[in-house]
């Protein structure tokens, strides 16, 4: 068994599927339908082999497992690395798991170009999974950098009218944190000569160095969350997103920016994260009330929903940088179930929009009365949102909370207003979308879900409850991990105060 | 045992859940019959665990075997460590019997009740969900269980209200009681994490436990340091403060009225309002050890039961005032445990449930009659046509006003007492504006009793050809409950607060010896046991003279007090002043924050005016092409720019 390289297979498998789809020829109708088929098996058997890792993945050690390491730059002490540890299986799980769920939830809805969108789609896969697996810096790098390729595409060529303006606007965002990133790479390459990220965790930067190593990765994972001032790039990219595009943005692409914290920033510079703490809280915090506000006036279906993703990443981020175990925990959770259930609300989004063709709040009203089990879905995944005991969404969010109640009461009161707001932005878009008399002429005919859409809602129901009612099979997976990173962390910070003590 | 009488209705739930999504279209017998499964599905289930309920109760209650059962694990983080449990002892016996009993007898009721409503299997689907959570509030063994309970009402509560959910009104009220809730519920959740922190455990017998032990630690919160339990009681008291109206957070309850009449009497009256005091009496070996805590539930308390109760005076939907006096008589039980008498309260709760949940499901007989008519203006003189209703409807207005013998009286009168018996100043605070409430209370009960059933009728023709007597299967709940407004104070007074009530509580509920206020009640002096009614007798005799013998008087009452008859009328405007204050300048800040904050100043100083600038320096440079991909792969040769020209200078070096 360690010498299968099943993470590589699991890696890679995706992309050999988008090459497959890719020189499919012949009758336009028949290569769609190929396209389509092929890219849901592929991403099926990927799921698939990724529960080997679930069964198989030992809950008992902080080590990386599933390890490969190949020489890559000899030399230069580069070499191919990927392994798993407890935080990022689930990950590698979330992906493999929103992947199907997206190629079947764009099964009727892109018509134009389905298979180089279902080869993109593949291609994505292929680099969200490398990304949480990777254990080299520069293959980290080059995952996470590749993975915005398939995504530019997805919004570019099946995106709304206004694409031009959100991929201008995402790119400007990127690109800076990118560079910065970049940067500190090359100079932590210098400073400690390796790329190894388990070696690179366990090396000591000087606490100057720290700082501005720190910034550097900040300015890119801050992006990616998206935390509070650089968040606008969010609600215009899933605005002119296709449903699956919005679906994996919220799903997985967002949780880079908060895997990259807990894999970079906490053990790499422990003594910045604690001088930079302050800044998180307040940044998250406003990020948390800020943005539901902004969610309670918006119009736009998507733009609502976009909102209060940045408000729950405000919980992820004000979470990891608790250093307890309740808040790491709390926030990695909150990040696995918010993949979840914005992911569904998204597709939520998209059901109503295969058929009316607008996301604008004021064309929709009594939907209930057509579709009820649209309905029903559509309010479990609000309550989820809402995080109502019993969902995924409130084990997260309460762990996060009880986290920050210890360092930070003021912080965790501030953030908790964000569950009462969440709360009425959330009411407030059901009622007036699906409650209410049926009265629009557009609505009169609409149909409930059809079977493939119930099939693209069910796992992620039952997920949802799953991961409320009995939260302890995933929380196992992380508690190891986490308690090594916290673990390394204060050893790391306690090192410092002993060196700066000395020094006086 | 328990968790049978937990989770049928759960299944109930899930059963007609299904049921609600089979389409039966125009065929009426399907429907019919599909209802009925519905019907029986919820209520069957139902009626089985009020059985086990009652089981468990003299067994728990009576026969003292108290116990905690673990049902799994739930959340395990650090030294957090939650299971799903269930805690069953004297305190949780008399939740379980009171809520399933009204509950089977609500499911029962609304059986007749909702028998022409499209949706039924929904509904019945709704109620059994609404039981099952109040059920996991009840018998939680740790906070955050409980906070599931908590939540699972107010979502069910949500649904109820939004039961009819073509009327805009209520569609706002759901939402405003979910909301207001929720303000609550931040202060619970709060308390919980302020428990966690100073114990370690949200778990309920390691916290009672440790209670006295940490009576003199301190918390540091919101840049000070307190006593811990103190900050514990207040933020817990908050979430009590929301779900059982009280003032401050009770805007929600009036409007919860536009629900179905049978979830009034459920969740609006009899069980989920009372789950504050319940959280209250539950949290006893902590609030013991609160002086502060203790005094604002009192003020707080007393101070609902008179505010409710003058607004109930001026209102004219039937249910309305029937709400209003839910509120006020919540406050009753507030002030009980204020005072240290929580297990007066708990009975005052209990003896309440049966006569609120009586009248509002009479009330509900009276608007069936009227063909969906609230307003007690448009009705009158109906008596003889629904005596039943009638008779019930004064049963349960004697049990609310507290005449003897009725069940009402024995519990009001030993809260009043205790009160009083407190010899504090909040504890006087308390029973005087509880005797006051006292005489509303009684008023408003009979002005609602005359203007609904006596003088000339008010309604047109077509209603009043219409009014008829309610069929059996709403009636004979009606009976059940009306036993329980005659019989509960009687039967229950020696378990409750009698000889007998050490040994019935056993540990469920810890008093400290040195609040005393519960054993001085049993000796106060006459007028203190006779006040209350006395001003109960008096509020009937004076609600007769203005609306039965002289019907000018209120007009002419109304005309002379106009300024405070308006206050009161609208309210006390605390929605205007909410709306004000809350949700007005949440919506502008909202809007605010968007166009300028987003819009205008983030993306005009970043992405927009890069773009711009770009744009500008690329129509220079004139050999740009729009499109990202151009841009992506640009960043992207800047990065293999960096990335080999380190590579050569290394290699070089």
């Amino acid at each position: 068994m360690v010498n299968f390289p099943i993470l590589s297979i699991l890696t890679f498998l995706p992309l050999a599927g988008a090459a497959f789809i890719l020189i499919m020829r012949g009758d336009d109708v028949v290569v769609a339908n190929g396209a389509r088929k092929m890219a849901l098996w592929t991403s099926l058997i990927t799921f698939a082999l990724s529960l080997f890792l679930w069964f198989n993945f030992d809950q008992t050690t902080a080590q990386f497992q599933f390890t490969e390491r190949h020489e890559w730059i000899p030399g230069y002490n580069i070499s191919y690395y990927i392994g798993l540890d407890g935080i990022s299986l689930l990950f590698v799980m979330l992906t493999t798991l929103l992947t199907p769920i997206c190629v079947l939830a764009s099964w009727e809805s892109i018509k134009t170009r389905v298979k180089e969108f279902m080869a993109a789609f593949l291609v994505l896969e292929t680099m969200m999974i490398g990304m949480f697996s990777a254990l080299d810096l520069v293959v980290f790098y080059v995952f996470f950098e590749a993975v915005l390729i398939p995504m530019f595409l997805i919004i570019g060529v099946w995106g709304g009218p206004n694409r031009v303006y959100a991929s201008f606007k995402f790119f400007l965002y990127t690109l800076l944190g990118s560079v910065l990133m970049l940067l500190a790479i090359l100079i932590m390459y210098i400073d400690a000569g390796t790329t190894d990220m388990p070696a690179l965790m366990a090396a000591n930067f000087s606490p100057g160095l720290q700082k501005w190593l720190w910034l550097a990765f900040f300015a890119s994972f801050a992006v990616k969350v998206p935390m509070w001032p650089v968040h606008t790039w969010l609600p215009d990219a899933h605005v002119e997103a296709p449903t699956a595009g919005s679906v994996i943005l919220a799903g997985v692409l967002l949780k880079f920016g908060g895997y990259g914290f807990l894999r970079f920033s906490l053990p790499m510079f422990p003594d910045a994260t604690v001088y930079f703490t302050p800044l998180i809280f307040s940044l998250s915090v406003v990020a948390v009330i800020y943005t539901s506000l902004v969610a309670l006036v918006q119009h736009d279906m998507k733009k609502l929903i976009a909102y209060s993703s940045i408000a729950h990443m405000g919980f992820v981020t004000a979470g990891t940088f608790t250093l307890n175990v309740q808040g790491v925990e709390g926030a990695i959770y909150q990040m696995l179930s918010h993949g979840i259930v914005s992911a569904a609300l998204f597709l939520v989004v998209g059901v109503v929009y295969d058929r009316i063709h607008s996301r604008e709040i004021s064309d929709y009203g009594g939907l209930i009365h057509r579709m009820p089990a649209y309905g029903l879905v559509f309010m479990v995944f609000m309550m989820a949102s809402v995080g109502l005991p019993g969902t995924g969404g409130f084990v997260g969010e309460f762990l996060v909370l009880v986290g920050i109640f210890k360092v930070n009461t003021w912080v965790a009161a501030l953030a908790a207003t964000g569950v009462i707001l969440g709360a009425a932005y959330m009411l407030y878009l059901y009622r007036r979308v699906v409650f209410g008399a049926l009265t629009k002429e557009s609505l009169l005919k609409i149909k409930d879900l059809n079977a493939r859409e119930i099939a693209v809602f069910a796992p992620l129901i039952i997920l949802t409850l799953w991961m409320g009612v009995y939260p302890v099979s995933f929380l196992d997976f992380m508690h190891v991990s986490v308690e090594n990173l916290i673990s390394q962390v204060n050893v790391a910070v306690d090192a410092a105060k002993v060196v700066t003590i000395a020094g006086n | 045992m328990i968790k049978a009488i937990v989770f049928l209705p759960l299944l109930g739930f899930v059963i007609s859940g299904i049921m609600a999504f089979i389409d039966t279209g125009d065929d009426k017998h399907k429907k019919h019959r599909l209802d009925l499964m519905a019907q029986i599905a919820t209520a069957a289930p139902m009626l089985i665990s009020m059985v086990l309920a009652w089981i468990v109760f003299n067994d728990v209650g009576l026969n003292g075997n108290a116990y905690v059962v673990q049902v799994m694990t739930w959340i395990q983080s650090g030294d957090l460590d939650l299971n799903w449990s269930f805690r069953v002892d004297t305190l949780t016996a008399v939740m379980l019997v009171v809520v399933t009993t009204v509950s089977a007898m609500v499911h029962v009721y609304s059986i007749g009740y909702m028998h022409h409503d499209p949706d039924v299997p929904r509904f019945m689907a709704y109620l059994s969900l609404f039981t099952f959570a109040m059920l996991m509030l009840v018998t939680a063994d740790n906070l955050v269980q409980m906070f599931f309970g908590w939540e699972g009402v107010g979502l069910a509560s949500y649904l109820l209200i939004g039961f009819w959910y073509t009327k805009p009104s209520a569609n706002a009220a759901a939402i405003k009681a979910f909301v207001v809730n929720r303000v609550g519920d931040f202060g619970f959740v709060l308390g919980i994490f302020a428990t966690f922190v100073i114990f370690g455990t949200v778990n309920l017998s390691e916290i009672f436990a440790r209670a006295s032990e940490l009576n003199s630690a301190t918390i540091s919160i919101f840049s000070g340091e307190y006593h811990a339990i103190t900050v514990i009681c207040l933020l817990l008291f908050v979430g009590a403060m929301g779900k059982s109206a009280q003032l401050g957070l009770h805007t929600w309850l009036p409007d919860a009225m536009e629900g179905p009449t049978p979830v009034s009497a459920l969740i609006h009256a009899a069980t989920m309002v009372t789950a504050g005091v319940f959280l209250v009496a539950r949290m006893s070996p902590l609030f013991e050890y609160s002086d502060l805590a203790l005094q604002v539930v009192t003020i707080v308390g007393a101070s609902t039961a008179i505010f409710a109760a003058t607004i109930g005076c001026t209102q004219f939907d039937i249910k309305r005032v029937i709400a209003y006096s839910t509120c006020s008589q919540l406050g009753y039980m507030f002030f009980a445990m204020g005072v240290s008498a929580y297990s007066a309260g708990i009975f005052h709760l209990m003896t309440h449930a049966f006569f609120k949940a009586l009248l509002f499901l009479g009330a509900g007989s009276v608007i069936h009659a009227m063909s969906d008519e609230q307003d007690m203006r448009k009705m009158g003189g109906i008596w003889k046509m629904i005596p039943v209703t009638y008779v019930l409807m004064w049963i349960g207005s004697l049990a609310l006003a507290g005449v003897w013998p009725f069940a009402g009286f024995y519990s009001k009168d030993i809260v009043l007492e205790a009160a009083w018996a407190a010899h504090s100043a909040v504890g006087g605070y308390a029973f005087w504006l509880g005797i006051a409430a006292a005489f509303l209370t009684a008023f408003y009960s009979w002005r609602l009793i005359i203007m609904t059933f006596h003088g000339t009728p008010r309604a047109d023709e077509k209603t009043m050809a219409h009014v008829h007597e309610s069929p059996k299967i709403m009636i004979a709940p009606l009976l059940v409950l009306a036993f329980g407004a005659c019989f509960a104070g009687i039967i229950g007074y020696n378990w409750f607060i009698g000889e007998g009530a050490g040994e019935f509580w056993a540990n469920s509920i810890l008093i400290l010896p040195t609040h005393t206020a519960l054993e001085d009640a049993h000796h106060v002096p006459m007028w203190v046991k006779y006040l209350p009614l006395a001003v109960g007798a008096a509020g009937i005799a004076v609600a007769y003279v203005m609306y039965m013998f002289v019907p000018s008087l209120p007009g002419l009452v109304v005309r002379a007090i106009r300024p405070v008859h308006k206050f009161v009328f609208n309210k006390w405007y605390f929605d205007e002043l909410y709306d004000a204050i809350f949700v007005k300048p949440a919506f502008q800040i909202g809007r605010e924050l968007w166009k300028t904050g987003d819009k205008a100043i983030i993306d005009g100083i970043g992405p927009d005016g890069v773009a711009s600038t770009a744009n500008d320096t690329a129509v220079r440079v004139g050999a740009l092409q729009s499109g990202y991909l151009y841009h992506y792969a640009f960043s992207m040769l800047i990065g293999v720019v960096f990335m080999v020209s380190w590579y050569l200078f290394a290699h070089a070096g």
